[in-house]
C-alpha cells in the first residue's frame, strides 16, 4: 500500500489530514467568535453540535483525522531518526531561511496535543460528553456554552495557558499549511514565496480568532462593557 | 593581500566503516586567507606526513565546484559557512585568526563512512540507475530542433540539472532525506518534452529506490535548498510530489 | 650526460593509420558500409573493458552495452558523474548551421584542421565534423537542457578560431550537462545489468596475451587490493596528462598512468609535446595552490583583453598604486584586437596564450606578480546591461569572485594562461585502435583529432564522437574476429605476471620511506615542466629539462615518503603511483619538444618564429605525427613518424589577422 510504504504517500496522508484539521480549526475559530458577538447564537450552535448523530459522526471523523495525523507523525519521525544515522553532528548550525518550527514540528505537535487534552476536559468533556452520557458535573446546563466560556476565561491562568497553546499552534500551522501544499505538489518557483505568505496569513487569522475569545474575557469585556 | 591566520582544527578520524571514530585536534599555523579550504587541508596533510602520520582522508577532485566529489561538514554546515559553493571553493578568508573549525563527514544512514571524512554516496548512483534517464539508445533520434522548447522551460530544467550530486542535501536534512536530489532529476526530465513521455514511471521508480535505500521522509524544512551549493530550489520537490501523486492516482 | 647530444633513434617503419580509400566526404560512410559487424547473439559473449567514465568512456560504455556487448566499466572516482569532463564550461561545436551563418561539415573540418595548425589527420577530423551534428541530437534526446532562444530553438555562441556561431551550450556548465547525459545513459545500462561498474578503481596495467590486449590490472582504492579483469578488448578513455605540470586546470585524480602503462605495453605515444595552454585562467597566487581554475573561453565572446599601454602604468598597478579602472580607454592596449583584427579576442587558444605571455614578459603584466592580463567586461555591460551579462556568465563571475575576492562586474578580471588540455596522447589508427591489437583509446587520452592545438568546444565534441558514434562501430571490426575466443581465466601467467609487476612496484614505493612527500616532488617536476616545457620552449631549455627530470626521477625513487599501508585506502600511495608516471610523461614531452624543431600550435619553439612573433611551421621536415615506441626501462624510446599527407586541404601559414 503506497500510502504507507512510500515516503511521498506518507506525506500525502500527513498533508490531507493536516489540511482537514486546518479546515476544522477555521470552522471552530469562526464559531468561537460568535460567543463575543452573540452568546445566544453561540449557544444555538452548541445546541446544534450537541449529542446529535451528525455531530457525533463529524466528531469521530475529526478524531480519526487527529489520530492518523499523529500516528503518521510518529512513524515519520521514527523513520527519519533512523535515516539520520547513529552518529550525530557535533556542531549544528541553523541554516538561513530554515524556520525553527519546520525543524520542530513534532515538538510543537506534542505541545498542541498536550493542551488539547486540557481543552477536551474543559469543554468537550463538559459539553458534548455530558450530553452524551447525561452525567451532570458542573453548574451550567451543557448547552449553555457561552457561560462555560465566560467562566473559564475569567480566570487569567487559563487565558495565559490558552494563549501559550495558541502560540504553539501558530508555529505549527505556519509550517504545516505551506508544507501540506508543497507535499500535495501545489507549488512552484513563482508560488513558493506566495504559498508561504498565504500559510502565514491563514495561521495568523485562525490563531487571532481563537485568541480573541480569552482576551475578550480576560479584559473583562464579557461581563458588560 | 597575503594575510595569514592560525587555526585549531577538530577533525573526525575513523579508520574504516566499522571502526570507532573520534575527533582529533590539530593546530595549523600561517594559513593564507587566499587559499581554499582544501588547500588548507593539503597543508594539514603535508604537516601530518612530515610527522610520519597518516593524512586525513577526504574526497575531492575537480576543485572548481562542479564534480561534486568534495564533502565535509564544516562548523555545522555542509560545504562550510559560505553560501552557494562547494568546499573546494570555500576560501580561508571566511575564517578568523584563532578560530576553531570542526570538520565532520556527511552523516546520514544511507551514506556510510569509508574513512575519516570520506563517505560512500553510491546510493545516489543507484537512484539514478533506477530511472534517472530517458530511455533512448544511441542513434536514431530526431533533430535537436525538431521539438521547440520554451526558453523559460529550458532554463528551469537547466536549474534543476545543475545538481552536482554531492549529497549536501541529505547531509543537511534533519531527516536524512534525498528528496532534493531526486526532485532535481525528476523535475529536469519532467519539464522537457523528451523526458515527459516516461515521467510517471520515472517518478515512481526513483522514489521507490530512494525509500528502499533508507533515506528519510521530506518534511519540507528547506535545509537542503539552504545548503545546496548549486541553489537547486525546493520547488522541484513540489514538482516531484505532483508527478508522483499523479502517477499513483493513474495506476 | 653522455647521451645528451645523441640524436634520437628514428625508425622508418611505415605506420599504417588504416585510413579508408575514397573521397574525404565518403570515407566514413564507406568504412561503415564495409566493416565487419558482430551479430546480437555473439555480442553477449564478448566482454569489453572500458576504463574511464568521462564523456568518451561513459558514452562508449553505454553505447556498446545498448548494442549488446557485456561491458566492464572502471571509474577512479566514487561515481561516473565526477569524471573531469564535467568541468568543461563553454560548449560543444557542431556543424548544424542553425544560425544560417554559412557553417557546414566542411567548414568545421577546415577550422579544426587549421586550428590544429595542420598537424591532424584529415580523415579523422572530417569524420569528427561529420558526426558532430548527431551528438547534439543525441544529447537533446537524452534531456540535456541546452540553452534555447525565445522561439524554443537551440541557441549558439561563438568560440575561438571560428567565424561562425556553432557552439551549443548549457549555461556555463556544458560539460556537466553532456556528461550527465552520458552518465544517465550509462546508469540505465548499469541498472539493466549490461554494464558492471567498478567505482573507486584505478587501472594500473594492461594485460597483453599473444599480442592482444586481454584485460587489465586495477587497484581497488578502498581496500587496496590489486585485482585482475579479463575482456576480449580493452578501451581506455582516461583523459590527458596535463597534471604532469602539477598546476593545471585538470582535476586532482586526472592522471597519465593508464596511458603510460599502455605505452609500456607497446602502444605508441604520439605527439606528447602538444599541450594546450589555456589563455583565460585565474592567475597563480600562492605556493599553497593546488590547482588552477579556468574561466571559460566563452568569456572572450564579450570580454576584451588588455594590458596597460605604458610600462609605468603597469608598474603602478603591480605596486598597488593604480587600479585597472583608473586607466582611460586610450591608456589601454587591447593587444589581441590590435594584432589580430579579423579574429580579435577570439583567436585560438595558443595564439591568445602566447600573446599574453609576450605582453607580460615585456613588462606590461598586471597583478602583484606581473603575470596577469585583464579581461574586461565594461564594454559588454555598457552595451548589453549587467543583467544580460549576468545571465550569460553569472556562474563564472561568481566563481571568480569566490576565488579572487574581487567583483568582475566592477573591475576587470585578471587572467593568465595555464595548462589545460593535451592534444598528444596514445597513437590510434582510424579505428581508434592503438598499436596493440584489441587495445583502443578514446577521448583526450588519444592523439587523434586536434593536431597541435585544439579549438574551444571541440574536446566535448571529440569525446562524445568517439564514444557514441565512432568506437562502437570500429571496435566491431576487431571483435568480429574474436567471437571464437572463449572468456579466458585470469589465472593465466600473463595476468599473474602483470599483477606481480604492479604489486612489486607498490612494494618498492612503500619501502623507500624517504623524506619528501609525493606532492613536494610533484611540485618540483611541475616547475621544471612549466619553466622549460611550457609556453615557450628552446633547445637549451629542453635539454636542461631532460637532465632535471632525470634528477627528479632519482629523487623520487630514493627519497619519497608514503605513510600508511598498501593493503588499505592510501591516498599518498595513489598519488605516488601517478607521479611516477608523470615523470615518464614529462620526459617524453621534453624529448618530443626537443626533436620537433618547428613551432606549431601549442608547441612553440622560440628559435622558430616569424619576425612578428608568430609560430613558424616547417612542413618540409615536420609534417608528421611523432610516435614514440617504448624500448624498456632506462632505454631510449624510438621515434616513429606517421606522415601527414594532406590530400584535400592546402596547407598555409595560419592567419588570424585578416
Amino acid at each position: 500500500m503506497w500510502l504507507i510504504d512510500s515516503s511521498i504517500g506518507r506525506k500525502l496522508v500527513m498533508s490531507i489530514t493536516g489540511t482537514f484539521l486546518v479546515l476544522f480549526l477555521l470552522f471552530h475559530s469562526i464559531m468561537n467568535l460568535v460567543v463575543i458577538i452573540s452568546p445566544e447564537g453561540y449557544n444555538a450552535i452548541c445546541e446544534f453540535l450537541g449529542a446529535n448523530w451528525y455531530a457525533l459522526v463529524a466528531t469521530s471523523i475529526l478524531a480519526s483525522g487527529f489520530v492518523i495525523h499523529i500516528l503518521y507523525a510518529l512513524y515519520l519521525t521514527f523513520q527519519n531518526m533512523r535515516a539520520r544515522g547513529a552518529e550525530r553532528y557535533a556542531v549544528k548550525n541553523n541554516q538561513k531561511g530554515v524556520s525553527w518550527s519546520s525543524q520542530n514540528m513534532l515538538v510543537l505537535g506534542a505541545i498542541v496535543l498536550g493542551f488539547l487534552v486540557l481543552h477536551m476536559y474543559n469543554f468537550w468533556f463538559k459539553m458534548q460528553f455530558v450530553e452524551l452520557t447525561g452525567i451532570h458535573t458542573g453548574d451550567f446546563h451543557p448547552a449553555d456554552g457561552a457561560a462555560y466560556v465566560q467562566q473559564l476565561f475569567s480566570n487569567w491562568v487559563y487565558c495565559v495557558v490558552y494563549i501559550v497553546w495558541l502560540a504553539a499552534l501558530w508555529l505549527h500551522l505556519t509550517h504545516g499549511i505551506w508544507s501540506a501544499l508543497q507535499s500535495l505538489g501545489l507549488n512552484n518557483k513563482t508560488w513558493l514565496p506566495r504559498v508561504k505568505v498565504i500559510a502565514n496569513v491563514i495561521s495568523t487569522i485562525v490563531v487571532l480568532m481563537f485568541m480573541a475569545v480569552p482576551v475578550y474575557y480576560l479584559l473583562g469585556c464579557g461581563s458588560g462593557c | 593581500m597575503d594575510k595569514t591566520i592560525n587555526l585549531t582544527l577538530k577533525v573526525w578520524r575513523q579508520a574504516g566503516p566499522k571502526a570507532k571514530g573520534k575527533f582529533e585536534t590539530y593546530k595549523i599555523d600561517n594559513v593564507s586567507t587566499d587559499s581554499s579550504f582544501l588547500e588548507m587541508m593539503d597543508v594539514l596533510n603535508e604537516q601530518l606526513v612530515a610527522e610520519r602520520k597518516e593524512p586525513v582522508a577526504f574526497d575531492h577532485d575537480c576543485r572548481e565546484g562542479i564534480c561534486g566529489m568534495c564533502s565535509m561538514y564544516i562548523n555545522g554546515h555542509p560545504h562550510g559557512p559560505d553560501g552557494e559553493i562547494t568546499t573546494c571553493q570555500l576560501h580561508m578568508r571566511n575564517f578568523n585568526d584563532g578560530q576553531t573549525i570542526t570538520i565532520e563527514p556527511w552523516r546520514s544512514a544511507a551514506f556510510p563512512i569509508i574513512k575519516d571524512l570520506m563517505v560512500d554516496r553510491g546510493a545516489y548512483d543507484k537512484i539514478i540507475q533506477a530511472g534517472g534517464y530517458v530511455n533512448v539508445n544511441t542513434g536514431g533520434v530526431p533533430d535537436g530542433n525538431a521539438i521547440p522548447i520554451g526558453k523559460d522551460i529550458a532554463d528551469e530544467a537547466m536549474d534543476a540539472a545543475s545538481c552536482i550530486g554531492c549529497g549536501a542535501c541529505a547531509a543537511a536534512c534533519k531527516n536524512g532525506s534525498a528528496m532534493l536530489f531526486v526532485a532535481a532529476k525528476v523535475s529536469q526530465l519532467a519539464l522537457l518534452p523528451q523526458g515527459k513521455v516516461e515521467g510517471a514511471h520515472r517518478a515512481k521508480a526513483m522514489v521507490a529506490k530512494m525509500d528502499e535505500l533508507g533515506f528519510g521522509n521530506c518534511t519540507n524544512t528547506g535545509a537542503c535548498e539552504a545548503e545546496c551549493p548549486k541553489n537547486v530550489s525546493i520547488s522541484h520537490i513540489a514538482r516531484l510530489n505532483r508527478e508522483f501523486l499523479v502517477a499513483k492516482f493513474q495506476d | 650526460m653522455a647521451k645528451k647530444e645523441e640524436s634520437t633513434a628514428v625508425e622508418t617503419t611505415k605506420i599504417d593509420a588504416k585510413i579508408p580509400a575514397g573521397p574525404l566526404a565518403e570515407k566514413w560512410s564507406n568504412y561503415k558500409a564495409h566493416q565487419k559487424l558482430v551479430n546480437p547473439a555473439n555480442k553477449r559473449r564478448l566482454d569489453v573493458i572500458v576504463v574511464g567514465t568521462g564523456l568518451a568512456g561513459a558514452s562508449a560504455a553505454a553505447s556498446m552495452a545498448e548494442m549488446g556487448f557485456n561491458v566492464l566499466n572502471f571509474c577512479i572516482q566514487d561515481s561516473p558523474r565526477r569524471a573531469h569532463s564535467i568541468a568543461a564550461q563553454g560548449g560543444i561545436n557542431a556543424a548544424k548551421n542553425y544560425q544560417n551563418d554559412g557553417d557546414s561539415v566542411y567548414r568545421l573540418f577546415y577550422d579544426t584542421i587549421k586550428g590544429g595548425d595542420y598537424r591532424a589527420r584529415e580523415a579523422n577530423v572530417y569524420r569528427l565534423a561529420e558526426v558532430s551534428n548527431g551528438i547534439i541530437d543525441q544529447c537533446v534526446a537524452q534531456g540535456v537542457p541546452f540553452a534555447r532562444e525565445y522561439g524554443g530553438l537551440l541557441d549558439n555562441r561563438s568560440f575561438g578560431g571560428a567565424q561562425v556561431s556553432r557552439t551549443f551550450y548549457a549555461k556555463g556548465q556544458t560539460g556537466q550537462q553532456l556528461l550527465l547525459g552520458a552518465y544517465s545513459a550509462l546508469s540505465r545500462q548499469i541498472g539493466k545489468g549490461t554494464v558492471k561498474l567498478y567505482s573507486r578503481y584505478e587501472m594500473l596495467d594492461v594485460v597483453v596475451i599473444d599480442g592482444r590486449a586481454r584485460g587489465i590490472i586495477a587497484r581497488n582504492l578502498v581496500t587496496g587490493k590489486v585485482e585482475r579483469f579479463f575482456a576480449h578488448a580493452v578501451v581506455v578513455g582516461t583523459g590527458g596528462y596535463g597534471n604532469a605540470f602539477f598546476l593545471s586546470t585538470n582535476a586532482m585524480t586526472s592522471n597519465a598512468s593508464a596511458a603510460v602503462q599502455m605505452y609500456k605495453k607497446g602502444a605508441y605515444f604520439a605527439n606528447p609535446a602538444y599541450a594546450q595552454i589555456h589563455p583565460t585562467c585565474i592567475p597563480v597566487h600562492g605556493e599553497f595552490q593546488s590547482k588552477l581554475t579556468l574561466m571559460s573561453e566563452s568569456l572572450r565572446n564579450d570580454g576584451r583583453i588588455w594590458t596597460p599601454k605604458s610600462k609605468e602604468d603597469a608598474e603602478a598597478i603591480r605596486a598597488g598604486k593604480k587600479k585597472a579602472t583608473d586607466l582611460k580607454e586610450d591608456e589601454r592596449d587591447y593587444y589581441l584586437e590590435r594584432r589580430y583584427p579579423a579574429f580579435g579576442n577570439l583567436v585560438p587558444r595558443d595564439v591568445a596564450s602566447r600573446a599574453a605571455k609576450e605582453r607580460c614578459d615585456a613588462g606590461y603584466g598586471v597583478g602583484n606578480t606581473g603575470l596577469a592580463v585583464y579581461l574586461d567586461f565594461s564594454a559588454a555591460i555598457n552595451r548589453l546591461g549587467e543583467d544580460v551579462v549576468r545571465a550569460r556568465y553569472g556562474n563564472l563571475f561568481q566563481m571568480y569572485e569566490k576565488i579572487v575576492d574581487d567583483n568582475p562586474y566592477n573591475t576587470p578580471m585578471m587572467i593568465y594562461p595555464a595548462i589545460h588540455y593535451t592534444m598528444g596522447g596514445i597513437w590510434v589508427d582510424y579505428e581508434l585502435q592503438t598499436s596493440v591489437k584489441g587495445l583502443f583509446c578514446i577521448g583526450e587520452a588519444n592523439f587523434s583529432d586536434h593536431g597541435a592545438n585544439r579549438l574551444g568546444a571541440s574536446a566535448l565534441m571529440q569525446g562524445l564522437a568517439d564514444g557514441y558514434f565512432v568506437l562502437p562501430y570500429t571496435i566491431q571490426n576487431y571483435l568480429a574476429d574474436q567471437i571464437q575466443v572463449p572468456r579466458m581465466s585470469t589465472d593465466l601467467p600473463e595476468f599473474a605476471d602483470a599483477e606481480k609487476s604492479v604489486s612489486d612496484k607498490i612494494k618498492k614505493l612503500m619501502s623507500i620511506q624517504g623524506k619528501k612527500s609525493v606532492d613536494t616532488i610533484h611540485r618540483e617536476l611541475g616547475l621544471i615542466m612549466w619553466d622549460f616545457v611550457g609556453m615557450g620552449r628552446n633547445k637549451a631549455g629542453l635539454e636542461h629539462a631532460l637532465e632535471k627530470i632525470k634528477e627528479v626521477r632519482k629523487e623520487f625513487w630514493s627519497n619519497v615518503f608514503i605513510p600508511g599501508a598498501a593493503d588499505n585506502m592510501n591516498a599518498e600511495l595513489e598519488k605516488a603511483l601517478r607521479v611516477a608516471d608523470f615523470i615518464e610523461i614529462g620526459e617524453l614531452m621534453a624529448r618530443d619538444a626537443l626533436q620537433r624543431e618547428e613551432s606549431c600550435g601549442g608547441h612553440f619553439r622560440e628559435e622558430y618564429q616569424t619576425p612578428e612573433g608568430e609560430a613558424l611551421r616547417n612542413d618540409e621536415e615536420f609534417s608528421f605525427a611523432s610516435c614514440w615506441k617504448f624500448n624498456g626501462e632506462g632505454e631510449e624510446p624510438t621515434l616513429l613518424k606517421e606522415a601527414l599527407d594532406y590530400e584535400f586541404i592546402h596547407r598555409q601559414q595560419r592567419n588570424y589577422k585578416a
